[in-house]
């Protein structure tokens, strides 16, 4: 098993879409399916954005063994009132130096949970989210 | 259609990504907003947007789309064009209107996605 870390700034845009810029050329040199690599790194890249629009400060953990990619996204920030209202289709909460950006439309929970073949979703109010994702690397 | 008859059809200017002129093109989306970008399963599109800045080239990256044309005259700049060099992603641009650039596009052989 591979094991990477990566820390994410909350606020630096700059940076957003860093690990899952490194976790594309990971899996390509890994041969894995070029539509897999997609939903994998769509869907770390929104999470990836996530943690910068909303957290102070994040953690990436990433495993990949024969079969899976497993990504552990942790942060430290507000975390999530409501968690089934945050994966409905068009609810944000994000400020408008975000939607600046091109995100904030309400649509990065929902397109994770497509892209990917697991999902966990841990929240505790003002301390942070605990975000498991988990895609299957063969067909 | 290839990105030479996009740049003469539209007159935009190619800002990087020289290597890819010969490439053909199928289908074209045009949106502001990455989001939308990130939900489609189509890649290889010429993506048309008025959005410029390092996300509009990362969400390339994620999406497979290697040819990005920036409307509405916004300025590219050199980190974006850094980014896009390192991902071979070409970048155009135009001082035409979104609405414009799809226009002309659509009129030759540019098909939407849905």
């Amino acid at each position: 098993m591979m094991r990477t870390n990566y820390n994410v700034e909350g606020g630096d845009f700059t940076k957003a879409g860093n690990v899952a810029s490194c976790v594309k050329k990971t899996l390509k040199q890994l041969n894995v399916n070029a539509k897999i690599i997609k939903r994998v790194v769509i869907a770390l890249y929104e999470a990836e954005v996530n943690i910068v629009a909303h957290a102070y400060q994040g953690h990436v953990t990433i495993d990949i063994d024969d079969q899976y990619i497993t990504m552990l996204l942790k942060d430290k920030g507000p975390g999530i009132e409501d968690i089934d209202l945050a994966m409905t289709q068009g609810f944000s909460t994000a400020s408008a130096k975000v939607r600046e950006m091109g995100f904030g439309a309400g649509m990065g929970l929902p397109n994770i949970k497509k892209n990917v073949d697991e999902l966990t979703l841990e929240s505790e109010i003002n301390i942070g989210i605990t975000l498991c994702l988990k895609v299957k690397l063969t067909e | 259609m290839t990105i030479k008859e996009i740049i003469e059809v539209t007159g935009a200017q190619l800002i990087c990504g020289e290597s890819n002129i010969d490439n053909i093109i199928e289908f074209a989306f045009s949106s502001d907003l990455m989001s939308d970008v990130l939900t489609q399963d189509s890649d290889q599109v010429l993506l048309i947007t008025g959005l410029s800045n390092l996300q509009t080239i990362r969400t390339a990256e994620m999406a497979d789309i290697n040819y990005i044309l920036i409307v509405r005259g916004k300025a590219i700049s050199n980190d974006m064009i850094r980014l896009a060099e390192e991902n071979h992603i070409s970048l155009l641009q135009s001082d035409l209107s979104m609405f414009h650039i799809s226009g002309l596009l659509y009129a030759q052989d540019l098909k939407p996605i849905f």
